[in-house]
């Protein structure tokens, strides 16, 4: 899942300026599920936000309202009349929601309440850890289920490095060394062979490096790019 | 494998001693955090003679310092031979290799491939890092530049290749302790003709790693050099044991530097006259560079190890001493 985290309510009340209407959307699926900006947190932000704007001398009119995925433009719909009411809208899903928006409704000015912060798991209550870093080229069976993209510090295909200690990473005693887990476990498993291969530099064409990225399925897609033209 | 008429890969001064066999000894300089080019020179002459070539550090735990190539070119001014440290830490496979065909050009033959400290470490904590490649895959770049004349897309190079006597980094202490040899023998096959260990104070337990790396045959197919490096104080010992990852220091060293410093023991440097203090240090640091000096005498007794690596950063002034107390000086002549 996309993981995310509230801004700050001193960050959020300066990208709000002094728009009088705003309108707080909540995303009802992955940000819910971290608790940082479902109906929950949303009714939570509007009403504190009510109330430090009145106690700052300059009411302003809060309102909030939760969609089921703000990535999706058929639930946008949903909520068209309530964001063309709004002055600003201030978006509590990941980026992609906010962009969703702003594409969705070109005359509306949207923000963002979170900072999206990774992909990654809830690993016990109240506490998340990335897990994936979405580099188009999945290495994962090479390293018995444990991201050395995403989990190493370096992202080193050929791990470790000198910094592993205990079990930790150098850079902090609270991170995990990857290649630590990755050779424990393929120990475990009798494959420490994988281990031995030299892994040839990655192709970081296919991630983020190679530029935006998309995927086009023509058998699924309902309209071609030559209708479309 | 391409090579010179001589048979050498480079014919560097280091590949020349390690190939005669002489136990080699290689130090440490680390660039200033300025353009001063007058610092490095005077660095230079103190370590000039006493050792075969002198490790140039790429912006070492992640400070911003002169860049180990022009640092490099400096030191081979002065007549001493540089080893350029090249991390990937703060390039991309094209930096790099545009880098090492600079280094070539200005003369530069040896290259230690790491993969260099995180910048978390350093003075520019919120930095973008790269880590577009990793040590190995560095060590096989840089092979295939020498070998094949070919960068790392496959183009073949049209001209003058860069060619380097290729190093590595080992960490024999750090954990999975159990993967460590295999790790150097990756190394070794990705091409590392010389490997610069992690400083070592505990002997025995590196006795112990280095009959796991003669089992896999690999000092027979790489030169490997042992990190040494004298310690200035009993808490620098303590320090290192708690807080440097893959370094064990024995508390037989750290009694060692302890009983240096008897005749103050127990008093806080605040309770010492300025004198006092300085016959302390004074003190610590002779029994630093003779700790030092025995370990390398014990070095030279363990099978497969080539030399010695000798850190001593930001105490220069202390190569002499070790090396002449080892009976390494005067170092010898190969052409």
């Amino acid at each position: 899942m996309i993981t995310g985290e509230q801004k700050s309510l001193e960050e959020i009340q300066s990208l709000l300026g002094d728009a009088e209407k705003v309108l707080v959307v909540g995303c009802g699926t992955c940000v819910t599920v971290c608790f940082a900006g479902g109906s929950r947190e949303a009714q939570i932000l509007s009403s504190s936000l009510r109330m430090s704007s009145k106690l700052q001398g300059h009411p302003q009119d809060v309102t909030d309202i939760t969609v089921q995925r703000q990535c999706e433009w058929e639930y946008l719909d949903e909520i068209e009349k309530e964001i063309a009411e709004a002055d600003i809208v201030l978006s509590l899903a990941c980026g992609i929601g906010v962009q969703a928006i702003a594409k969705h409704f070109p005359d509306t000015w949207v923000v963002p309440g979170l900072n999206t912060t990774f992909l990654g798991i809830p690993v016990e209550q109240g506490v998340w850890e990335e897990r994936c870093a979405a580099c188009g080229d999945c290495v994962l069976g090479l390293t018995g289920g444990i991201c050395p993209i995403a989990r190493c510090s370096k992202s080193l295909l050929n791990g470790p490095c000198g910094g592993s200690e205990d079990g930790h990473c150098e850079i902090d005693p609270d991170v995990p060394c990857a290649w630590q887990l990755i050779y424990d476990r393929l120990t475990t498993m009798g494959k420490l062979d994988y281990m031995l291969e030299i892994q040839a530099p990655k192709n970081w064409q296919v991630s983020r490096d190679g530029g935006p990225r998309k995927i086009v399925r023509e058998d699924l897609r309902l309209i071609s790019d030559e209708t479309e033209a | 494998m391409s090579s010179n008429d001589n048979g050498y890969l480079v014919g560097s001064q280091l590949e020349k001693i390690l190939r005669a066999g002489h136990f080699a000894v290689t130090g440490e300089l680390g660039p200033p955090q300025s353009a001063d080019p007058e610092v490095i020179r005077e660095k230079a002459a103190l370590l000039k003679g006493y050792i075969d070539a002198v490790n140039i550090t790429d912006n070492q735990t992640a400070i911003v310092r002169m860049s180990s190539i022009s640092a490099g070119a400096l030191v081979l001014q002065e007549g001493l031979e540089p080893v350029i440290q090249m991390t990937c830490r703060d390039r991309n496979r094209l930096a790099i290799q545009a880098d090492l065909l600079g280094a070539h050009a200005l003369g530069l033959r040896n290259l230690l491939c790491l993969t260099g400290d995180h910048q978390i470490f350093g003075n520019h904590p919120t930095a973008k890092n790269v880590y577009d490649l990793d040590s190995l895959q560095l060590v096989q770049m840089v092979r295939e530049l020498r070998d094949e004349s070919i960068f790392q897309c496959g183009d073949e190079i049209k001209g003058q290749t860069a060619s380097f006597l290729i190093g590595a980094a080992a960490a024999p202490f750090a954990d999975p302790v159990d993967f460590r040899p295999l790790r150097l023998a990756k190394k070794v096959k990705a091409g590392a003709n010389f490997i610069q260990t992690q400083l070592v104070y505990d002997v025995k337990e590196f006795a112990t790693y280095m009959e796991k790396v003669r089992d896999l045959g690999l000092h027979e197919k790489t030169y490997i050099l042992a990190g040494v490096g004298p310690l200035k104080s009993p808490g620098m010992a303590k320090y290192m044991k708690k807080n440097v990852p893959g370094i064990l220091v024995p508390d037989e060293v750290i009694d060692r530097m302890t009983q240096a410093g008897k005749e103050w023991l127990g008093k806080k440097a605040s309770e010492l006259a300025p004198e006092e203090k300085k016959a302390r240090s004074k003190a610590w640091q002779t029994e630093g560079i003779q700790v030092c000096i025995d370990l390398i005498k014990e070095m030279q007794k363990i099978e497969g190890v080539a030399g010695v690596h000798l850190m001593a950063i930001e105490w220069e002034e202390a190569v002499k001493p070790i090396v002449e107390g080892a009976g390494l000086y005067p170092r010898p002549e190969v052409n």
